[in-house]
């Protein structure tokens, strides 16, 4: 079977300094992973290369449709649009340049709406909404392409903790049929809840199930912190 | 003067310029009041002030030479729109710094070029708050030309600058051209405010641009109706002004710029849900 994504030997370069070298990701249909690394290790450029978004400097990137969830600040709230216009906005291309959108349009917005359990919400203003159902519309508007892999951008960022459940929740379900690629600062419950990890730093230091991943050498190499450190302990990495 | 008066000057033969300059100033305010929509939700009124300042030399060389002042302000924006376009790709440099460095160097060429030409004092005033007199028949056709144009653009092209205004790092994902979008409708702004320059002058046109566009904004949560409302709340507002500028023998722009500043603040304080009485009230 064909990956959903395929990275091999990706090296990314932004504003002249090198940020990604030598990074090989392959994502399978049924795959939930998330990509943990500090900041600054190349998590949202990672996902820029994926979509092609950013020149490669070297490496090739293979994927079928890709659905971009980006940080929720990089969309204007603040604009009149409902949610489903949001939903919509997804179609844009597939739409095509001086058309309209058609029933089977509008009809897969909702569909995708449904999906995220926004199917009642779907008339209201986007600025109405709270930061849990603003990440959900962000994900309906991936969803409404069909992609192959769903790319999330730290999803959780300043989502209190029901929200995070749900969306989790949510995540878990997408991930059956497709990949999801989920950028997260929440080691724990990406522990416990991603099929996979990616541990970047620059390049890929390991990948695998988190139960592969104990040897807390490759967490103190990715967050570059020292043996003492809380986060090996909050991983039970080291013993008590 | 009544309204009836108005009307009966509107008609008079003798007074040809006067439903001349309410078309003119009617029909910018329509193209200003839908392309100002874009303008405000995408937080480019800068913008907006720098293609209505740059729109000058263009101007000036037109007014020297006799040449058409809507040919030659268009050509001057759409220039100063395309380096825009052009430097802000450049990330070391901010848009509004870009902005900054072009409009005023576009104004200061319009200065000295019409300084080249004799009386320059009184065409000056005229370039820089409007008037209504000296359009030619000529301009009519343009402008009307250019509405249409400018409103089939906004309708073929909509569903793209709303795709880029909502989120742009989305829009480039998905495939957008982003850089011919924005050129576009940096071209668009330059043609509705070219058109509103003879009447309401240079420097007040950009309340045509951001005045309705905003104040429709607060009345309304749905894009198609504010778009509807921007354009119908320009359009009024600039019947009234130049209604009220000649009755009482005010200067046609600022008198227009005015009365959308009333309705503005009355929207502010009257608008159904985000008004401040509606606010107070809850």
């Amino acid at each position: 079977m064909s990956a959903a994504l395929e990275m091999i030997g990706v090296a990314a370069d932004l504003g002249g300094r090198p940020v990604l070298r030598d990074v090989d990701v392959r994502l399978d249909a049924g795959d939930f992973t998330a990509l943990l690394g500090p900041n600054g290790a190349g998590k949202t450029t990672l996902m820029r290369a994926a979509l092609g978004l950013i020149p490669l400097r070297a490496g090739t990137v293979r994927t079928g449709t890709a659905g971009y969830v980006p940080q929720r600040h990089e969309f204007t709230w603040d604009f009149p649009a409902s949610v489903q216009d949001a939903v919509l906005s997804g179609l844009v291309r597939r739409i095509g340049l001086f058309r309209r959108p058609t029933v089977a349009h509008w009809r897969a917005a909702w569909d995708a709406l449904d999906r995220v359990r926004l199917a009642d919400l779907r008339k209201r203003p986007v600025g109405e909404l709270s930061g849990g159902q603003r990440q959900r519309v962000l994900v309906a508007r991936a969803l409404v392409l069909e992609p192959s892999v769903l790319l999330l951008d730290e999803p959780f960022t300043g989502l209190d903790m029901p929200a995070q459940e749900t969306l989790t929740d949510l995540f878990t379900e997408i991930a059956r049929e497709r990949a999801v690629l989920m950028a997260t600062h929440d080691l724990t419950a990406a522990a416990y809840t991603c099929d996979r990890l990616i541990l970047l730093n620059r390049t890929v230091i390991a990948s695998g199930p988190a139960a592969d991943l104990k040897d807390p050498e490759l967490w103190m190499r990715t967050f570059d912190v020292g043996p003492g450190s809380h986060l090996l302990k909050a991983l039970d990495l080291v013993g008590a | 003067m009544s309204p009836w008066q108005f009307l009966a000057d509107l008609t008079n033969p003798d007074l040809a310029f006067l439903p001349k300059a309410l078309t003119i100033a009617v029909l910018s305010a329509i193209m200003c009041g839908v392309v100002g929509c874009y303008v405000v939700l995408r937080g480019m009124a800068f913008i907006g002030d720098a293609v209505a300042h740059a729109v000058f030399p263009g101007l000036a060389i037109a007014f020297l030479f006799s040449g058409s002042l809507v040919l030659g302000g268009t050509i001057a924006g759409v220039v100063t729109a395309l380096l825009v376009t052009v430097f802000a790709q450049n990330r070391r440099l901010k848009e509004d710094s870009v902005i900054g460095i072009f409009f005023v160097a576009a104004f200061a060429l319009g200065i000295v070029i019409i300084s080249r030409a004799p009386g320059y004092a009184g065409s000056l005033q005229q370039f820089l708050f409007g008037s209504i007199t000296g359009i030619p028949d000529r301009d009519l056709y343009v402008v009307g030309g250019t509405t249409i144009a400018v409103l089939l653009a906004v309708f073929l092209l909509h569903k793209e600058f709303v795709a880029v205004t909502l989120d742009r790092e989305m829009a480039r994902a998905l495939g957008l051209r982003t850089f011919w979008l924005d050129l576009m409708l940096y071209v668009l702004v330059t043609l509705a405010v070219v058109m509103a320059v003879q009447t309401i002058g240079n420097i007040l046109v950009l309340a045509l641009l951001i005045t309705p566009a905003a104040t429709a904004r607060l009345l309304t949560d749905r894009l198609a109706v504010m778009m509807a409302l921007a354009p119908a709340i320009g359009a009024g507002c600039a019947l009234i002004g130049l209604y009220l500028s000649w009755s009482w023998d005010l200067p046609v722009g600022g008198t227009i710029v005015l009365t959308l500043t009333g309705a503005f603040l009355v929207a502010h304080l009257a608008a159904p849900r985000h008004g401040l009485i509606a606010r107070l009230a809850a």
